[in-house]
């Protein structure tokens, strides 16, 4: 049987499905019946969402002229 | 492998095609400028890290063989950069190599369980209800992103290529030089020390 500790060790492992999955089996089995280590498992997958979550931001003018007038440079040395 | 598409672009910009370069940027600009961000002190220094990435790339092209695509390829000219700046900044340091001390600690959690490995300070419901409203989602998001510049450089880098910026476990071995193994257990800190994060935040807050 695994015990919470090892559950939360094991939490990457089992979201990369790198488990056999006789161990697949312990830890949804596990999860079934432990509440706290559902909790867990959600926080973590919400951690991994949020990091996501991120909207590009949009390159300013002016950086962007900076950068195409370097090219034109690059351009000519070469 | 840099794909067709890649190939083909950077043969145009070889021969001076500004729109080819300009695609380029495009594609790539604003993910590379996030990931510099969390090496830097500050948003002027990730754009000039960024801007030095392109014209490395431009220098770089006569030798560029397209064995690695060309996303893996500016990202290693980032770090490197990064790096370099971040050192100067005497700030943190993505490449250095893997030591225990700084890896290695272990989790803080493990005081959490009892004799047996049971709770015995259960996680604290923070997510009662999954954020629903963007206000906080986005104050959980500023959080994470202090929490990140705290993490160990290694951590840092490999939960923002895979998490942040959704990169594969085999890119960011290819990148970074780590085993698939060693990718995962870094990970798997990272992950840890984000949630752990959180979770004292709402405690404060």
């Amino acid at each position: 049987m695994l015990n919470c500790r090892e559950l939360t060790e094991l939490m990457t492992d089992y979201l990369e499905r790198k488990m056999s999955f006789r161990e697949r089996i312990a830890f949804r089995f596990h999860l079934g019946m432990c509440g706290h280590c559902r909790a867990y498992l959600r926080q973590m997958k919400l951690t991994m969402s949020l990091l996501g979550d991120h909207p590009p931001e949009p390159m300013p003018a002016e950086v962007r002229d900076e950068l195409m007038a370097r090219f034109r440079t690059w351009k000519r040395r070469t | 492998m840099a794909d067709r598409d890649d190939q083909e672009l950077l043969a145009r910009i070889r021969q001076g095609d500004e729109g080819a370069f300009s695609t380029i940027v495009d594609r790539h600009h604003a993910a590379l400028r996030r990931f510099a961000r969390t090496f830097v002190s500050s948003d002027a220094s990730a754009e000039e890290v960024v801007q030095d990435t392109w014209m490395a790339m431009l220098d770089g092209l006569e030798n560029f063989e397209g064995r690695s695509s060309l996303k893996t390829w500016l990202f290693r000219i980032l770090l490197h950069r990064a790096t370099t700046k971040g050192v100067r900044e005497a700030r943190s340091i993505p490449m250095a190599p893997l030591r225990d001390d700084e890896d290695g600690v272990p989790s803080a959690a493990s005081a959490r369980f009892d004799g047996r490995g049971r709770w015995a300070e259960p996680p604290r419901r923070w997510d009662v209800n999954t954020p629903q409203t963007d206000l906080l989602r986005r104050e959980l998001g500023e959080q994470l992103e202090l929490a990140l510049r705290d993490l160990p450089p290694r951590q840092r880098t490999i939960v923002m290529l895979r998490d942040a910026l959704g990169w594969s476990a085999q890119e960011v071995c290819n990148v970074l030089d780590v085993s698939e193994t060693n990718q995962r257990v870094i990970l798997h800190r990272a992950r840890t020390r984000l949630r752990d994060a959180l979770e004292r935040y709402s405690r404060e807050g």
